[in-house]
């Protein structure tokens, strides 16, 4: 056991220190491929980094009471939870020390937007509890489809270790479970044509609305690692196996970076659907397409 | 720590969010706010962004020529924005009630209400000007910081009217003095 590289893997790579620039040059590529699709200019490239110093350096309301403690705390774990999850991502061959598994990963995913449901509620702004039904409604019917495609994966191979599963050969399942899992990340990211949670024009933020200031920034913080995440879960699940560090790390940014693109041009290209026309697209087209895939694994297993 | 004050004052000024108020507008000053977004005018370079809720916001966007029903929801949202905040008026209304003068459905101009950090005149005024006004509005928080807004300070006047009308510049003048 090795406490000083599983400790570097979490502060330094693919840890905090690359997660944050990474997480801002992501939020910025998301917003300058919209402006480009819109026929705009877009954002200036250090945008994210500018609204993040702004938000440090605004006041904060004043929040009393258990209810005032938890706002202040919702977005503080959902930070940490999100960068665990980007510490945790198989980008460098093993090299020993702390392993976590999938289910550990999955769960540090799934962490950030149960505070977004939970911060909503505590928040107790009628746009907030809506925005926080939304996002709950929407988790249940994503994540359903969003397991089902990582365990497809995992029982192909009989493993749940991040590092076994990072260099699998292709197979067909696999980008059966990959494509299960880009269907997911616009809803995991809040993204068109899934951005029920956030819709401005409806219900202003949603579960932000009444955060200010430094909690905001943490909110968006937390936001752009869960971008690092989902995009690097799926860079890991795609890269081909490669024994020199530093090209896996510059295969994983290049797929990473075009995963943004991909969901950038996606969302902006679509509009809002309905919540349910959401949940309808994910319990009728991709689940019987998730089930399938897990059918397969075990079938594949079973016959080997 | 003052590399740092240096450092907040140049992102103030690069990432205005603004929030967006109608006081009883007739909507011609909020197409044209809406207009400064379009990629035509493009407002996202400079940093700026729409915020649907006036706690995320640090420039308040107000059209129209208060009515009497309008006032507490100004001071209310005025509250509701954290600072360091500036206040922006947009369009002859909100200067000087515009040609609804004299109205006793009014309880205008802004600045009797809450301190405004720059007027746009204009019937509407151009997304140019709004734009112009939006990014003095930005270099005046920046230089600002946390302090709360002195009362005393005339405020900037940006623009002109996109037609040429005598009166609702004679008025600004008549507010600015």
């Amino acid at each position: 056991m090795n406490l000083t590289t599983a400790l570097a893997r979490l502060l330094l790579f693919p840890g905090l220190l690359f997660a944050v620039p990474a997480a801002w040059f992501f939020m910025w590529v998301e917003r300058k491929a919209v402006a480009r699709m819109q026929g705009r200019i877009g954002p200036p490239f250090m945008q994210p980094f500018y609204d993040f110093v702004k938000l440090l350096g605004k006041q904060t309301p004043q929040r009393t009471g258990v209810a005032g403690l938890l706002m202040k705390a919702w977005p503080l774990i959902a930070v940490s939870a999100a960068a665990g999850a980007v510490g945790l991502l198989p980008v460098l061959p093993a090299s020993g020390g702390f392993e976590g598994d999938l289910i550990l990963l999955l769960a540090l995913l799934e962490l950030p937007s149960m505070c977004i449901i939970a911060a909503g509620f505590s928040s107790r702004s009628i746009f907030g509890e809506i925005g926080s039904a939304r996002e709950a409604v929407l988790s249940v019917s994503y994540n359903v489809v969003f397991l089902l495609a990582i365990v497809s994966i995992a029982a192909s191979q009989h493993t749940f270790r991040l590092e076994a599963l990072a260099h699998l050969p292709i197979s067909p399942l696999q980008i059966m479970g990959v494509i299960a899992l880009l269907v997911c990340l616009p809803a995991k990211l809040h993204l068109n044509p899934f951005s029920l949670p956030n819709a401005e024009q409806e219900i202003y933020s949603g579960p932000m609305t009444e955060y200010a200031g430094p909690e905001l920034a943490m909110w968006e913080l937390s936001h752009g690692l869960e971008w690092v995440a989902g995009t690097g879960l799926v860079a890991t699940l795609v890269a081909p196996h490669l024994t020199l560090g530093w090209l896996s790390v510059l295969l994983f940014v290049a797929l990473s970076f075009a995963i943004v693109m991909l969901l950038s041009v996606v969302a902006a290209a679509t509009a809002r659907l309905q919540i349910d026309t959401t949940v309808r697209f994910y319990w009728r087209c991709t689940l019987i397409f998730a089930v399938l895939a897990v059918v397969s694994a075990l079938f594949m297993r079973f016959r080997a | 720590m003052k590399l740092w004050n240096r450092l907040m004052c140049y992102c103030r000024r690069r990432s205005p969010w603004l929030f967006h108020m109608n006081s009883g507008s007739c909507n011609g000053c909020d197409i044209e706010l809406v207009a400064s977004l379009t990629p035509r005018y493009d407002a996202e370079q400079l940093g700026v962004r729409l915020e649907g809720s006036p706690r995320h916001a640090d420039i308040l966007c107000i059209t129209g020529p208060v009515t009497h029903n309008a006032v507490e929801a100004i001071k209310t949202v005025y509250g509701q924005v954290y600072g360091p905040k500036a206040v922006v008026a947009i369009g002859s209304c909100p200067a000087t009630t515009n040609v609804f003068i004299d109205s006793r459905t009014l309880d205008g101009p802004l600045n009797r209400h809450i301190p405004v950090d720059v007027f746009v005149p204009g019937c509407p005024p151009r997304p140019d000007a709004i734009l112009l006004g939006v990014a003095k509005a930005a270099a005046i928080l920046a230089a600002r910081g946390s302090k709360p807004p002195a009362i005393e300070t005339p405020p900037e006047i940006v623009g002109a009217c996109s037609t040429d009308c005598a009166c609702c510049e004679s008025k600004s003048k008549e507010v600015q003095a």
